[in-house]
């Protein structure tokens, strides 16, 4: 009943290109706004913060950066855990080399060493596609947390062969390493998540969007209406790359402190794809959806059972956690491979027509 | 319907390209074609003239798709050369060919099925839209204009074809007949000077095939676009072209206005089959 679009009459393209046509869609996301600005960090302890806020944030984004790739370009990655990397390397060796920068400056950049590395690994996709491709980007996760292991100079020859983020400050505020608190660290990955969803968004619904989505639904036809494949195909590799590279050096520099080759192994790249997938390929929204089911499930199926007095051992927890996301996902593929995002976007048609079924 | 008619008049879609009205647009010298030993093409020679609509027909099999492949470059012919606009080519790439000026439809369509019926035909304006990736993420000020810019001529294109009321709707789930005006859509909305259309009626109603054949003969009239047509519907063919060329078996057994290429004893056979 809320839900009604009757009488907002659109008079221009501009009003019709807003990017909520539907009132309703803005005070949604408004209350949504208020809730992750302003109620979220009042109300949530240290645990909430590591254990659910933060870490959903930055899959969300690294979701999003395969979306881009995978949902609206086409292009099956199964490289991201090690694209995620990049992005951390760059950004912990860029913070190396000029201690004093701004670590959003930092991580900025970063994205554009995975832009790179991502689009050397595209180069392929102009001539194979579909699971060959998936196999090349493969590859790619192998040979990226080799060089990772392998190259000393990337973790400063230190003995472990890990990264380890040092203290680091904006505006006087800890934002990193292990004296940072975690509320700075949220608003820190909230803002940055904030930006390039919005930049995401205006890319996927303007001429570059429509570009990568011909060539994901039939390529053969947007290059006889005059898209060039190979601008498409890398551009969506580049952008794509771009994120997930600032989704890792967030995942390390505001979340994890510290990080080994080993955690941009294959496990991460599949993870970030069940997160797109279950949130719903070729959605925005999808990616926030997806990665708080993910990040959640395991907390939730931790608790729940000790508040109820039932008691289950963590290693039954972990089983449990894998088996639910193995049959999520089956499920999704086979009832909705559109994902939540679509059962999103059904429920709101229903709710605007309602209550008549069509 | 006059009104309706007259604001599309003055959309200059038609290229300047400083041809007149029966120059040839585009000459088909001697043009083979041959996939390994299978020979689809065999020295065929026509032209096609700015304004015209072009019939080419012949039985199944005869090369006609083939025909419009080698036009818009998609496949590269062994032996001859194609003059467009007074200019020879060989070898090209489709996207060349659609900057030229030349957009076409398919036999079976070739729509981007996840997207709505707006961004298919906004697709087609990708040619000229040049905005960067910076502007694009900001979705204001220039790409945002580009993007209403194009947006109007795609909203005159979508009251042209009378598709209004799908403008949202995923082309996936448009019916047949829908599919095909959205894929002309998409096709003029690259502002052709030749408009290259693979049975655009292949499947359809007599109620559709009418519509369609007003809007071939309003794109053709109003907007002066040069029209190239493959299509088995005979009453269609010679009611619409002004002249037709006859392939079969990958050669041209005769090209010459409607009324004589109906009497034409070759064709006839080649329709019917022939007692050897």
């Amino acid at each position: 009943m809320l839900y009604r679009t009757a009488g907002q009459f659109k008079t221009s393209y501009a009003a019709d290109h807003a990017l909520f046509p539907v009132r309703q869609d803005a005070w949604l996301l408004g209350v949504i706004m208020v809730l992750a600005w302003v109620v979220f960090p009042l109300a949530a302890s240290d645990f909430t913060f590591q254990a659910l806020l933060i870490p959903v944030l930055i899959y969300s984004l690294a979701a999003l950066g395969l979306n881009i790739l995978t949902g609206y370009a086409g292009q099956l990655s199964l490289g991201t855990g090690a694209f995620m990397g990049v992005g951390a390397y760059a950004c912990y060796k860029i913070m190396t080399i000029f201690p004093g920068l701004n670590l959003a400056v930092a991580i900025g950049l970063s994205g554009f060493f995975s832009a790179a590395v991502g689009v050397a690994f595209g180069l392929p996709s102009l001539r194979i596609k579909g699971f060959y491709l998936a196999i090349a980007t493969l590859a790619a996760q192998f040979f990226l947390v080799w060089l990772f292991e392998k190259w000393s100079w990337l973790y400063n020859d230190s003995a472990s062969g890990a990264i380890q983020v040092p203290n680091l400050s904006m505006f006087g505020l800890g934002v990193a390493g292990p004296t940072a608190t975690s509320i700075t660290q949220y608003y820190f990955v909230l803002a940055v998540v904030s930006l390039v969803t919005i930049a995401a968004i205006n890319i996927t619904r303007g001429r570059i969007g429509r570009m990568w989505k011909a060539v994901r639904d039939m390529d053969i036809a947007a290059e006889l209406v005059g898209i060039n494949l190979m601008k498409a195909k890398l551009s969506a590799f580049a952008v794509s790359s771009y994120i997930v590279g600032v989704a890792g050096a967030l995942f390390v520099f505001l979340w994890r402190g510290a990080a080994e080759p080993n955690l941009f192994d294959i496990p991460l790249s599949f993870r970030v794809l069940f997160i797109a997938i279950i949130g719903g390929l070729g959605s925005v929204l999808g990616n926030y959806l997806g990665a708080i089911l993910i990040v959640a499930l395991p907390v939730i199926l931790n608790i729940v059972p000790e508040a109820l007095g039932i008691p289950v051992s963590s290693s039954v927890v972990e089983h449990l956690n894998v088996m639910t996301i193995g049959g999520l996902i089956i499920m999704f593929l086979i009832v909705e491979p559109h994902g939540l995002a679509r059962f999103w976007a059904m429920i709101r048609e229903k709710m605007i027509i309602w209550p008549f079924p069509h | 319907m006059s009104a309706h008619h007259d604001a599309h008049h003055d959309i200059a879609l038609a290229r300047n390209d400083g041809l007149k009205p029966g120059d040839v647009l585009l000459d088909i010298r001697n043009v083979s074609l041959a996939f390994g030993g299978v020979k689809a093409i065999t020295d065929v020679s026509f032209d096609i003239r700015k304004g015209e609509i072009r019939a080419i027909i012949g039985p199944n099999g005869a090369g006609k798709t083939s025909m419009l492949n080698v036009i818009n470059g998609f496949y590269t012919p062994q032996e001859g050369v194609i003059v467009f606009r007074g200019r020879e080519r060989r070898a090209m790439k489709p996207h060349d060919a659609v900057a030229q000026g030349i957009a076409r439809t398919f036999q079976n369509v070739a729509l981007f099925k996840g997207m709505s019926t707006l961004d298919n035909i906004m697709a087609g304006r990708s040619v000229f839209m040049k905005e960067s990736l910076f502007w694009q993420m900001l979705w204001r000020g220039r790409a945002l204009k580009e993007e209403i810019a194009h947006r109007e001529k795609v909203e005159e294109i979508i009251d042209f074809l009378e598709i209004q009321h799908i403008r949202r709707t995923p082309v996936g789930r448009l019916p047949y007949g829908l599919q095909k005006r959205v894929e002309l859509g998409r096709a003029l909305a690259m502002e052709p000077s030749l408009l290259l259309l693979d049975e655009p009626m292949a499947g359809m109603n007599l109620e559709e095939k009418e519509d369609m054949s007003r809007f071939i003969i309003d794109v053709n009239r109003q907007r002066g676009t040069t029209i190239a047509l493959i299509e088995h519907d005979m009453g269609v063919v010679m009611d619409l072209s002004d002249r037709v060329v006859v392939l079969d078996y990958g050669k041209k057994i005769a090209d010459d206005v409607p009324e004589k290429v109906k009497a034409n004893k070759q064709v006839i056979d080649a329709y019917l089959g022939v007692a050897h």
